[in-house]
């Protein structure tokens, strides 16, 4: 926030109380008068960042990830989608990652419920290196955007001086066996699937979707094209996920086996994220699984 | 005075013209609370705001007008047409296949004079807010005006966005709320209801101005008040009563005509009352 900040001036922050939660407290330090406390009021946030844009602010949101979405759909659809304003919207905790906090603060539904809107861009980072260069794209690109992004205590293995481009795949590793496709937290989870995979004779080819929608079709084409067979890994539920967006496009374009790594139609509820994973089948135990099922099924 | 009040009544009516036949033509639409908020809608663009045709999405240096409760669309699109924002041979397509006049306002198809979707209610008043703190950073010291409608003060949104705008000082924010008394179901006594409007805004730290919303002198006068309010740390609320379809003696005063549009002898009848100042269109 802080350089997206620096570079333009009218870049501005809400936050619904929670600051310290979405780190804003060097922007808030930095730029005062361009920080908004709007208390605990999503709805109130959403209208308020759509009008900030008339004056052609940059307005950023701030909050959890299921208050940014399901607590605020119509706001975002009526004042900042159907209303083409160019609000950037920052939901921390997605996924099942408030862990001990349980399902009234964990959010599975929020891809679809963003990817349906219409104008909506959709992405979904896997590390602090990567949420922070796609804090700085959204706000060079003018449109309503989603970002959701997890917990601040995973691995971060993205370089940290890359150039986070909207819309475009990022080959994690080659292979020609299988396609994995992950997105958020779930792109480590792929990585250590595929060690495993390497163990057992098969190369995965890894690809990190992180814009999920406009998703880059060219990149998950070429691939599938390659291992005939594909894994879809996303901590959300497995309805209107990367998942669905995938088979979508796999079933007019190139109709290949699919398994998918995502939550199955369920609520979360609390204990540890990793005890959660685990628990709702996000481990990359279930990725390997889910390859050799698909390799199977290619008749590979 | 850019206008004597006579004008502005005359406008008034011809802005009234326009909205039954609008409503009339498509058989939808809501003339009720459009007839009901044509005076204020009138004054407002013809005489107190600073703004100009030449529409810019951001309206730095203008006054910005915002209208939460969507569906009186008809006053909006009659008042922008009048006012030049578009030609008023534009008004016949309301409500039609491919025209820029949705049944509830929207920037989506490009219409001049729209900066916010509204419809879905209780929206209006955060982005009104919103605007009006873009305009204290940009240092510009025009004015942001939104219209509510009472019954959307249902909505529990504008409550949040009612306790926000004392808090943070937001004084140049003129909401104006277009007090009729009706919803759809009935009286909002009945439905749900509002109590003591004045004492509720004044308590979250508004300053409280009554004003009658269908005496064209009045209302005027309300507006420039409530403007020699503004930059004094509170935002402003213009408590408006009006009588929904005020203007066509059968439309008046009933929910009844809040979303029914009129047949052709009741338009005549509705035509009879309202003399063509301006030309239809």
């Amino acid at each position: 926030m802080l350089e997206a900040g620096k570079k333009n001036p009218e870049v501005v922050a809400l936050c619904a109380d929670l600051v310290g939660s979405l780190k804003m407290d060097a922007f808030i330090k930095e730029f005062p008068e361009r920080f908004f406390q709007i208390g605990i009021a999503e709805a109130n946030m959403i209208g308020i960042a759509a009008g900030l844009t008339i004056g052609g602010k940059v307005p950023f949101t701030g909050t959890f990830a299921n208050f940014s979405t399901g607590r605020v759909y119509d706001q975002i659809r009526q004042s900042v989608a159907y209303s083409d304003k160019n609000v950037k919207i920052c939901a921390s905790h997605a996924g099942l990652t408030l862990g001990e906090d349980g399902a009234t603060h964990q959010i599975l539904e929020d891809i679809g419920l963003m990817k349906m809107l219409p104008g909506m861009t959709v992405i979904n980072t896997c590390d602090y290196n990567q949420t922070k260069a796609a804090t700085i794209a959204i706000a060079e690109h003018h449109g309503p955007v989603y970002l959701r992004f997890g917990r601040p205590v995973i691995p971060v293995f993205t370089d940290p001086d890359q150039k986070f481009e909207i819309g475009k795949a990022w080959m994690v590793n080659e292979g020609t066996d299988v396609t994995i496709i992950a997105t958020g937290h779930m792109v480590w989870k792929a990585i250590e699937a595929g060690e495993k995979l390497a163990e057992l004779g098969i190369d995965a080819e890894i690809i990190n979707i992180h814009t999920i929608k406009p998703l880059d079709e060219k990149a998950v084409l070429k691939s599938v094209k390659k291992t005939g067979c594909v894994v879809t890994c996303e901590e959300h539920n497995k309805y209107g996920g990367l998942g669905e967006s995938v088979a979508r496009l796999l079933s007019t374009e190139l109709p290949t086996p699919q398994e998918f790594v995502a939550v199955n139609d369920s609520f979360g509820e609390s204990g540890t994220p990793d005890q959660l994973m685990t628990k709702y089948g996000l481990d990359s135990i279930n990725i390997v699984e889910a390859a050799q099922k698909v390799i199977k099924r290619a008749n590979k | 005075m850019k206008h004597k009040i006579n004008e502005l009544e005359d406008i008034a009516a011809q802005v009234r013209r326009d909205i039954v036949r609008m409503v009339h033509a498509c058989q939808s639409g809501h003339p009720g609370g459009s007839l009901g908020c044509a005076d204020f809608m009138t004054a407002l663009y013809f005489e107190i705001m600073n703004h100009s045709t030449d529409f810019k999405m951001d309206g730095k240096g203008e006054d910005l007008f915002f209208l939460s409760n969507g569906h009186i669309s008809p006053v909006f699109y009659s008042v922008l047409a009048r006012s030049g924002y578009f030609d008023v041979s534009e008004l016949a397509t309301f409500r039609k296949l491919n025209s820029r006049l949705q049944g509830h306002p929207t920037t989506h198809e490009g219409l001049p004079g729209i900066r916010i979707a509204s419809g879905s209610l209780g929206q209006g008043m955060s982005v009104a807010i919103g605007a009006a703190q873009a305009k204290k950073l940009n240092k510009d010291h025009s004015t942001v005006y939104v219209l509510l409608g009472d019954g959307e003060l249902q909505e529990g949104q504008n409550w949040e966005a009612i306790m926000y705008a004392p808090h943070n000082k937001v004084d140049n924010l003129i909401a104006s709320v277009d007090y009729n008394g009706q919803q759809i179901d009935g009286p909002t006594e009945k439905v749900l209801s509002l109590e003591n409007l004045q004492a509720k805004f004044e308590a979250f730290g508004w300053h409280v101005i009554n004003s009658d919303g269908n005496d064209m002198d009045a209302i005027v006068k309300a507006l420039h008040y409530a403007k020699s309010l503004t930059g004094k740390g509170k935002p402003v609320l213009n408590l408006m009563s009006t009588q929904m379809g005020y203007g066509v003696d059968f439309m008046m005063g009933s929910h009844k005509w809040h979303g029914v549009a009129p047949n052709d002898e009741q338009l005549a009848a509705a035509l009879a009352q309202l003399s063509s100042t301006l030309k239809d269109y």
